[in-house]
């Protein structure tokens, strides 16, 4: 039982080690100068959309685009190039439309700042709604006095 | 007053489905090219009909011309092929091609069974003009002026319609850019 249960067990690890080599791993074969610089190459290659697959970034899309832009990214990277330079090579090239995370510019300020100008907008009217209806509230809780005679008339029935 | 700010949700939520559903018929292929208005990227490539022959990005300059991205293995080429021949028949502008990514004599074939609509082919076998150009399909095309500047990209196959309602009236306009800086 126990055995059999280990054994189970040793092939789910097994499993589990080979799926994440298998995330871990792009398709091509390409020696890295260094393991900080296949860091540094994977995670800007995540953060690069392949212009043919749209919604792919480069290191998930097969096309050949992709193959090319993913090679020229890891060359650029063992060439000891910095982020930004890479960057600039693909925006000028494809454009802003390769970059998941837009940057902040004059045309992207909407973009930025419009959710949190939203969020604000929303946070005044709730904050003026909620206050009229307190004040609303309480000047409601004294009665007129026809509604005072009312509950006298009722209190007194009652009380029989 | 205050009945007119009750209407200003429903005109904001008015004005985001007007602009969503603009969205709904925007094309996401269509990008915009990153090099209009910048010139063609430097490169010195050989002729696809005779190796040793190369030419240049100083080659293209000169005349308003279209450079189209084309490969064997590209089905859309095939579609497109049929009307560069007849633009070329008409001698307004001359097309320049970039085998992309191909196999030299399966393109040379090709050109030698359908007709070679190409002023000069060059050939990007490891597709390297065409990632310095930012094409990421075939076909494409770029219409560039006299001086080698590239004014507007196409993605796509040309056909008639696309001619006659954007890039003719585009290379009119260069043409005649062309003819006031006294070049043909």
């Amino acid at each position: 039982m126990i055995k059999s249960l280990m054994k189970g067990f040793s092939a789910l690890v097994l499993l589990l080690s080979m799926a994440s080599i298998v995330n871990a791993t792009p398709v091509d074969t390409y020696e890295f100068k260094s393991v900080d610089n296949q860091k540094r190459a994977l995670s800007l290659a995540h953060s690069l959309r392949c212009p043919q697959c749209q919604n792919q970034n480069l290191i998930d899309s097969n096309s050949p685009v992709a193959q090319d832009l993913r090679l020229e990214v890891y060359q650029m990277v063992d060439e000891g190039k910095g982020d930004d330079e890479i960057v600039e090579f693909m925006t000028s090239r494809y454009g802003e439309f390769v970059l998941y995370k837009p940057r902040m510019e004059a045309k992207t300020y909407v973009l930025w700042l419009g959710p949190i100008a939203l969020l604000l907008f929303g946070g005044v009217i709730g904050f003026f709604f909620i206050r009229k209806q307190r004040i609303a509230d309480a000047n409601n809780q004294e009665l007129s006095s026809e509604e005072q005679q009312e509950l006298d008339r009722l209190l007194k029935r009652d009380a029989k | 007053m205050k009945k007119l700010v009750l209407f200003i949700p429903l005109v904001v939520v008015l004005g985001m489905g007007v602009f969503l559903y603009k969205g709904l018929f925007l094309n996401p292929q269509q990008l915009d090219s990153a090099l209009e208005g910048k010139p063609i990227p430097a490169f010195q490539l050989e002729v696809l009909e005779k190796s040793g022959e190369t030419v240049t990005n100083e080659t293209l300059k000169g005349k308003v011309g279209l450079l189209n991205v084309w490969a064997t293995w590209c089905p859309s080429c095939k579609y497109e092929h049929p009307f560069l021949m007849t633009l070329a028949r008409k001698n307004i502008l001359p097309i320049y091609g970039i085998n992309y990514r191909d196999d030299r004599p399966l393109a040379i074939r090709e050109l030698s069974r359908e007709g070679n609509p190409y002023a000069i082919n060059i050939y990007d076998h490891d597709g390297r003009l065409g990632l310095d150009l930012g094409v990421y399909g075939a076909p494409e095309s770029f219409l560039i002026d006299h001086k080698g500047i590239i004014r507007y990209r196409y993605a796509g196959p040309i056909d008639s319609r696309v001619w006659k309602e954007t890039l003719y009236p585009m290379v009119q306009q260069l043409q005649a850019e062309a003819a006031k800086d006294g070049a043909s």
